[in-house]
């Protein structure tokens, strides 16, 4: 603490300036310098240092942090590592701020699968930033050729026009592009089904439940049909070529690209792509729901501070301005009626979407999972593996993950997941 | 001996060993520094270490200490029935045995160029052949990805002019190790210049001379004088690059992550992500001890097929 006031005085602020240490990742950390000069004209007397670290180290740095006592006051945090934070005791509980602080960060103003992600346990340790979903890029003049009038809201109706634009596309194209080393796509179509990846509080995996096997089947059926090719995505060397040659008309992907796709594809096909929701099995299916969320640590010895910044970067005004300069989504739905947002037809599918995200199981270990996820799909569609044999070493490198869970459930250390499964 | 001391101890001391155990004293106290340095932050990580790999420290046990077992060799065995284990010692070993031999073959060559007689500018090439050793590789990987890059990447550019066409070399599994090694040897050479420079001055030059005058040709001079000469040099550089090389690290991940398709997943990157990005320590120490001997082993060998002369 008087370290910190030390250092306060020599970044030429008067000693009595509250410093604030902020972590921030890649270009979010970058563009948050200037809200941070903002917030400190705002708000005399708490001066703020934002430390931008690559998204590559910062998992790693954030953990080393942890280790050496040496965690900042706020930092973002990629929602799908908040349990594993929330493990090691590091995050301050927000629920009580929250519920202070009602105008400022209303619960009902977030996307509700998007805000699950920041609970473990019934307690809330993070408050959501900015968002992030997979949803459908295709092109509208091939589906039209094929003679499709809307982007396909079920999974019967996609594969069927999947079939037809397969036959107006060049020879030897598919028509969907569902890279085979991405985890997202075979956990959305198993959540699609309803499953809920993992069982009993989230101590074992349940790959071979009846509703993941539905969505993985879909999922490996399109391979197996030649509607998508079994190519991972460090073998595609330039989507925005394929998606413009016609090779590929259906592409699942993040919003950074809504951004790529208006500076790489070529100006005659500008008008040609559109982005649509995911079809489900029924009727539009979830999706991920991923994206960043700011939290307060645990060991900060300025939380009014740190939660007077955290509620500064929640308004939806400056959450609605920090989309135009990063293109991040914003986490509020309040933001989305400012013109930019609500005019963009190309961000018209994020938004329904962001209605029908679903959280993974809060557990520390997801992340490890998912890439498990990813594996036993790719061993299934090169064939290696048939969907059940899959599916069971699947279940069988899940239980050993947790394994270590299992025995600190059992001892009592850690409380049985309630947020589990709580989808909107 | 200080006789007078010994007679005064004497009555004291049973033995009389007592005095010399003194008298070498001086010395340990001229290398306690050093030890007690190598004990603190050699020693003790490494007996740390192997006590880490035969439990299951992770995230929880980071949390709370207690949460760590002791699960003896199941580490090992689970690491040793992983199959990117195995990728990743077959890249590793690639990458040893392709770029190790290149790079000691380069580095000669280049000593041979730069202690040529006659040859001018030795200074400046020698500082040109140095200077990637001494260049930071974040910043060597910045221009190599730009070197590589399949559609205006330089390499492919001059490889379309003899006909080659657009390989992609750090997104193709089959390309990706060649890249990395080639990155490495340019890197690395400079080096082991040095040292084979310094062993080719040693030679004496009368040795050359005399054969010189019995009517021996440069390359007969080359195989016979040189090459013994510079055995024990070759030797040391062989070593240094092979230990060095088996611990192939920061190339792949700075320009590769370990992809494509975990062509340039090395051991180091393997228990590198075990450790720091699953943050399973016990698991990650036990891939350290398997390399460990894995290198221990490689320089036996080396010890083993090398001329006696040599060691």
């Amino acid at each position: 603490m008087a370290l910190a006031v030390l250092c306060g005085s020599c970044a030429r602020a008067n000693g009595n300036d509250t410093e604030l240490r902020v972590w921030a990742f890649g270009s979010e950390g970058e563009a948050l310098a200037p809200i941070a000069r903002e917030f400190e004209r705002a708000n005399p007397g708490i001066r703020v240092r934002v430390q931008a670290i690559p998204w590559t180290a910062a998992h790693e740095k954030l953990l080393t942090a942890y280790v050496g006592g040496a965690l900042p006051d706020v930092a973002q945090l990629g929602n799908t590592w908040i349990p594993e934070f929330a493990a090691l005791n590091a995050l301050e509980p927000l629920d009580a701020y929250v519920a202070r602080d009602t105008l400022l960060v209303p619960r009902s103003d977030y996307f509700p699968g998007v805000l699950a992600t920041n609970v473990v346990d019934s307690v809330l340790y993070g408050v959501p930033w900015y968002v992030d979903t997979r949803v459908m890029f295709y092109r509208t003049d091939l589906l039209s050729k094929a003679g499709i009038t809307s982007p396909p809201t079920t999974w019967a109706a996609w594969r069927d026009a999947m079939a037809k634009v397969k036959k107006v596309q060049p020879p030897g194209s598919y028509p969907a592009l569902l890279p085979v080393n991405e985890w997202a796509q075979p956990v959305i179509f198993g959540m699609q089904a309803g499953a809920q990846l993992l069982s009993d509080h989230g101590t074992h995996g349940a790959f071979r439940d009846p509703k993941f096997r539905r969505g993985f089947e879909f999922y490996v059926s399109l391979f197996r049909d030649s509607l998508a090719p079994a190519l991972a995505n460090t073998q595609i060397s330039n989507v925005f070529q394929e998606f413009a040659a016609g090779r590929t008309a259906m592409y699942i992907t993040g919003p950074w690209n809504v951004g790529e796709f208006k500076k790489r594809l070529p100006v005659s096909l500008q008008n040609a792509w559109m982005t649509a929701p995911l079809p489900g099995p029924d009727s539009i299916g979830v999706s991920t729901a991923g994206g960043s969320s700011i939290v307060i640590m645990r060991g900060s010895a300025k939380k009014s501070a740190a939660w007077k910044f955290v509620t500064y970067m929640s308004d939806p005004m400056r959450q609605a301005k920090f989309y135009e300069t990063t293109g991040d989504l914003p986490a509020r739905r309040s933001a989305w009626e400012t013109p930019k947002l609500a005019n963009d037809p190309y961000l018209a599918a994020f938004r329904v979407q962001l209605g029908r995200v679903a959280p993974t199981p809060a557990v520390p270990e997801i992340e490890l999972i998912v890439q498990l996820v990813a594996q036993a799909a790719e061993r299934a569609v090169r064939g290696r593996q048939t969907i059940d044999e899959a599916l069971e070493s699947l279940d069988a490198e899940v239980d050993a993950v947790l394994e270590k869970r299992r025995w600190m459930l059992e001892r009592g250390k850690s409380r049985p997941l309630v947020a589990l499964g709580a989808t909107p | 001996m200080d006789a007078g001391a010994g007679e005064e101890q004497a009555p004291r001391c049973a033995r009389g060993d007592t005095l010399n155990t003194r008298r070498i004293a001086p010395g340990w106290w001229f290398v306690a520094p050093a030890l007690t340095l190598i004990t603190v932050f050699f020693l003790g990580p490494v007996i740390a270490a192997v006590g880490l790999s035969f439990t299951d420290f992770d995230l929880y046990a980071l949390a709370d200490p207690s949460a760590a077992r002791w699960v003896g060799f199941r580490n090992y065995t689970r690491v040793l029935h992983e199959p990117l284990f195995w990728q990743a010692l077959r890249n590793t070993l690639y990458f040893a045995l392709v770029g190790g031999p290149l790079t000691v073959a380069a580095s000669l060559g280049a000593a041979l160029l730069v202690n040529a007689r006659g040859l001018r500018w030795k200074g400046t090439a020698r500082a040109v052949f140095f200077a990637p050793f001494v260049t930071t590789l974040v910043a060597v990987a910045i221009v190599w990805r730009y070197l590589y890059h399949p559609k205006y990447g330089l390499l492919n550019w001059m490889l379309g002019h003899v006909g080659i066409h657009q390989i992609d070399w750090l997104g193709d599994p089959r390309w990706a190790m060649p890249a990395i090694i080639l990155m490495a040897t340019w890197k690395n050479f400079g080096y082991n210049m040095l040292i084979c420079i310094a062993g080719l001055q040693n030679i004496p030059r009368e040795l050359h001379e005399a054969a010189a005058l019995d009517g021996a040709s440069p390359f007969q001079r080359f195989r016979h004088i040189t090459i013994p000469m510079l055995a024990p040099t070759l030797f040391f550089v062989v070593v240094v690059t092979m230990i060095g090389y088996l611990q192939l690290f920061t190339e792949p991940y700075v320009m590769t992550a370990g992809g494509p398709l975990r062509a340039t997943t090395s051991l180091v990157l393997y228990m590198y992500e075990e450790g720091f990005r699953w943050w399973r320590l016990g698991v990650a120490a036990a891939i350290a001890f398997l390399l460990f001997i894995l290198i221990v082993a490689f320089t036996i060998i080396q010890r083993r097929i090398s001329p006696k002369a040599a060691v």
